[in-house]
């Protein structure tokens, strides 16, 4: 199995690479269009500021290509949100895979939210084997409103998506690579999904 | 319901771990990716390794370091000591450590920390703070509390989260190494004060210490060393302790 982990210069890369590593796979970091298009899985990350994130991914032409692939890609944390609508932070425009905008935590939580939360509602492939209420790894200032994309949501002052599915594209505010066994578990099942999930 | 974190915390010198650490079960007491591995199955939240190296190849050992944790270790884990620059940190997160943690520097030049959040997001940028109470007030100190500054605790912690620290790790020097309890009456201003998550650090001595902190001190976090390292805590017995306290933790 051919995994890419897209390296547009936004991201801990090297934790999902050691993370697919554990799991008994090899992933290859590439900003090239032509590795990216033949790679079975592919998986979008995102650590930062989401309009310099947005800016490095045009600079490489990656804005039009990720939209139109066809196998499985995984976006985390800031990857999910790119896939959004449009990103309240820095007022940015997402790539519009999953119909939704992304907002800020407002009044009577702490911001950014860092830590262990409970992923509930689970409705995907993806989520084989894992248990409502078990334990997922996040830290992050802005989320995505529960949408028709929404295949599990987090509660943090409001119950909101802690990940999206639409087609062949998934996301996750979480962080598989450090959400412990039940993240492993999590990546696991994404990079065992066929075509047809 | 966001979980409140166990936070065991390493020093670190010259790439080992250097305060006595009593685990018969290991093969290296010495290597720290040995220690992370144990204490992450053993249901800490996040660990913080903490540089006290003074070579000059402290850097790249500390970055070598960093990759051997991630390459091992699936929880996240802050790295700090020394770090003073945007490469310093740039090498830290791409080695994939997930927060990196300033002190001195910050408090030198306070600039960096709106430097560092601009560049890589305040949700990776921990700035720690140490502090003793001199003649009732609190005072932020240099040098592992050896040295005063002539910083209020509370209006530089207001100033850091101005300046866009995503998370502050405060140390009591009054409390440190006491076994005594954390600093709850300031822990609770702090997080009464401010919006961003608060890890406590010193005086935990027993189970009840935590649970005290998490309640009274109103604290996201808890780190320690020695209770961890001497095995005094087991990391879960005191998450059921916590969880019977009704304070949530990922068990």
């Amino acid at each position: 199995m051919k995994i890419v982990i897209i390296n547009y210069g936004a991201g801990n890369i090297q934790s999902i690479k050691f993370a697919i590593q554990r799991l008994g796979y090899e992933a290859v970091l590439s900003d090239d269009p032509k590795e990216i298009k033949t790679a079975d899985k592919v998986i979008f990350p995102g650590v930062g500021e989401a309009s310099s994130a947005m800016n490095k991914l045009k600079a490489s032409g990656l804005d039009t290509l990720v939209p139109q692939l066809k196998q499985p890609v995984l976006g985390i944390c800031l990857g999910m949100q790119l896939m959004c609508n449009h990103t309240e932070e820095g007022d940015t425009k997402g790539l519009g895979i999953f119909d939704v905008d992304v907002v800020r935590f407002n009044s009577g939580v702490k911001v950014p939210q860092i830590g262990w939360n409970q992923i509930e509602a689970l409705k995907s492939p993806l989520f084989e084997g894992i248990t409502e209420k078990d334990h997922i790894y996040l830290v992050h200032s802005y989320y995505a409103p529960v949408t028709k994309d929404t295949v599990a949501c987090t509660t943090y002052g409001t119950q909101y998506s802690t990940a999206l599915h639409k087609d062949n594209f998934y996301g996750t505010q979480f962080h598989p690579e450090k959400s412990s066994d039940v993240g492993e578990k999590i990546l696991s099942n994404f990079l065992n999904l066929t075509t047809n999930n | 319901m966001l979980t409140k974190r166990i936070v065991p915390c390493l020093d670190i010198k010259n790439g080992r771990t250097v305060k006595g650490v009593n685990f018969v079960d290991l093969r290296d007491a010495g290597d720290p990716v040995e220690l992370a591995d144990i204490y992450s199955k053993a249901g800490a939240d996040e660990l913080v390794f903490l540089d006290i190296s003074a070579t000059e190849e402290r850097r790249k050992t500390l970055a070598e370091l960093v990759l051997r944790v991630a390459e091992k270790v699936n929880i996240p884990f802050t790295v700090g000591g020394g770090i003073s620059s945007i490469e310093d940190v740039d090498i830290l997160l791409q080695n994939g450590a997930d927060k990196v943690s300033v002190n001195s520097s910050a408090v030198k030049n306070p600039q960096l920390i709106n430097d560092l959040a601009a560049k890589f997001g305040s949700q990776c940028i921990t700035v720690a703070i140490d502090a003793k109470q001199i003649d009732g007030e609190w005072i932020v100190h240099l040098v592992g509390g050896k040295v005063p500054t002539e910083l209020n605790l509370f209006d530089w912690a207001k100033e850091v989260e101005q300046r866009g620290a995503g998370e502050i790790l405060f140390t009591s020097m009054d409390h440190d190494g006491t076994k005594d309890g954390f600093a709850n009456k300031a822990l609770a201003k702090l997080s009464n004060e401010l919006n961003i998550p608060i890890i406590a650090s010193g005086g935990a001595g027993n189970v009840q210490h935590f649970v005290d902190t998490f309640k009274e001190g109103k604290s996201d976090a808890a780190l320690a060393a020695s209770v961890f390292h001497f095995k005094e805590i087991e990391i879960n017995d005191l998450k059921k302790e916590l969880q019977e306290n009704d304070i949530p933790v990922r068990l």
